[in-house]
């Protein structure tokens, strides 16, 4: 098992967003986490890395618990990318520099050899040819795919991606999913919280359905969409698959 | 109005020391201006209540009054500096509690997810400061940094009071013994705008020079 979230609970002020979310990842497994908006589904993801500390509750990846105060949550971040809706690559540098920067700074690795495992990274998400631009030259959808090759080139055990699509131009979505998608197909462990039914379809292993911070239901694609156990489940997949020109 | 060629050699030799007491106190400005400003940023509450006290006490009292405190006031203590050393550190002082504030302007400037995309990568607090929130807030201050090297550099001159012979002290003492303080004081500000408009095109030559496409404001000067 590669990751383990256990009993996790956030509270933001009086509002609960995560009322004790458990489950578990294989390595290479693809699970995508769907659900209405302000459900804790981005709020899940930043507390397994803890780029936001959860109230009570465990997470271990590769059995060692991360939600320990004695953990160097540095050592264990750098094992665990992170691809964000708003992308957040580093605006001073260029594609080049923001896939770079984590093998040199937190890696120690020499210039160099950073440069040519930046330079396959940008290679295998189709932008060796924009190495030299910078973030505000580069569309959404370049800037996401720049995000995934920061990702990669860190080795990651596992990726998070929160809602990597939606903040791209409807066009622009194809090119980021299809990156993803390969990735999958090469056995890199995802966490995706996403509404593209059709990537769920493809490539996820579980759909997991949230809802008003707890788990309503999870299961492989096809039970999930044509036999939910929950009328709530099959509700929103139905009112999803509408509205981004999904069917049966 | 008569001028004399000779003032013209006797306040250069001011010069030296004006661009000294400047460099010099803009450089301890810098250093200590970003720390103040980290600290009011990123520190705990004690560390924001010191950085706060010190930078409202160099910019709510008049720079003399400081410099006054430095160099007559310190020996009272058994601190006894030089009158350039005390030149150079009240200028320090108190060009660094405008600078954290500028540099702290910037830091906050710079977008929320960029510190999150440093911790994610695995970077510490300090390494994200430095790699990813630093380089980006440095550009974006530099027009209002320029303004406050603009500004040391034209304050500067109050080290006369200090008995010091810079630009301005060199000025004071040719009015004394020439007794024509009208003209020599209109070639010191000769003197003054000159350096200003060279320090001026320099910055700009600097900001362009580290401009990022898409980082900071539009240029300003076209």
């Amino acid at each position: 098992m590669l990751l383990r979230v256990e009993d996790i609970h956030k509270q933001y002020g009086k509002d609960k967003v995560l009322c004790g979310v458990s489950f578990t990842m294989n390595k290479g497994e693809t699970k995508v986490i769907i659900g209405p908006s302000g459900t804790g589904k981005s709020t899940l993801l930043r507390c397994i890395n803890r780029l936001t500390p959860a109230d009570q509750g465990r997470v271990w990846l590769d059995d060692e618990e991360l939600t320990h105060t004695r953990t160097n949550i540095n050592k264990i971040r750098a094992e665990i990318g992170f691809v964000f809706q708003s992308f957040n690559l580093f605006a001073h540098l260029t594609a080049l520099g923001n896939v770079r920067i984590g093998p040199m700074k937190v890696k120690r690795m020499n210039k160099k050899d950073a440069t040519t495992l930046a330079m396959e990274e940008l290679e295998r998400v189709g932008l060796s040819d924009k190495a030299g631009a910078y973030p505000a030259e580069l569309s959404g959808g370049q800037q996401q795919r720049v995000s995934i090759a920061r990702a990669l080139a860190m080795f990651p055990k596992l990726i998070l991606f929160d809602e990597p699509t939606s903040a791209l131009d409807p066009e622009l979505i194809g090119e980021v999913l299809e990156v993803m998608v390969s990735l999958a197909k090469e056995g890199m462990t995802m966490l995706v919280v996403t509404h593209e039914m059709g990537f769920a379809r493809a490539v996820a292993d579980e759909i997991i359905f949230m809802e008003n911070g707890v788990i309503v239901e999870q299961g492989p694609p096809k039970q999930m969409f044509t036999n939910a156990k929950h009328q709530r489940t099959g509700e929103f997949l139905n009112k999803i698959s509408e509205l981004y020109g999904e069917t049966g | 109005m008569s001028f004399e060629w000779e003032w013209f050699p006797k306040l250069a030799e001011g010069l030296p020391l004006t661009l000294q007491i400047t460099f010099s106190c803009i450089a301890i400005g810098i250093v200590l201006g970003v720390l103040l400003a980290l600290g009011r940023v990123y520190g705990p509450r004690f560390l924001r209540g010191i950085c706060i006290v010190y930078i409202q006490f160099f910019r709510g009292t008049p720079l003399l009054v400081q410099l006054f405190i430095v160099y007559n006031g310190l020996p009272n203590l058994g601190i006894t500096l030089t009158a350039l050393q005390s030149g150079i550190l009240a200028l320090g002082l108190n060009t660094a509690a405008y600078q954290a504030e500028y540099f702290r302007g910037a830091i906050q400037a710079v977008r929320g997810g960029q510190m999150l995309a440093a911790r994610s990568l695995g970077m510490s607090l300090p390494q994200a400061i430095r790699y990813a929130i630093l380089p980006q807030a440095f550009r974006l201050v530099l027009p209002a940094w320029s303004n406050e090297f603009i500004l040391m550099l034209k304050y500067s001159s109050i080290v006369f009071t200090v008995t010091l012979l810079d630009l301005m002290g060199k000025a004071k003492r040719l009015s004394a013994r020439d007794s024509r303080s009208f003209e020599v004081f209109l070639v010191a500000a000769l003197f003054y705008l000159v350096l200003v408009f060279v320090a001026t095109m320099l910055l700009r030559l600097l900001e362009n020079r580290v401009r990022i496409p898409g980082l900071g404001a539009p240029s300003q000067h076209r």
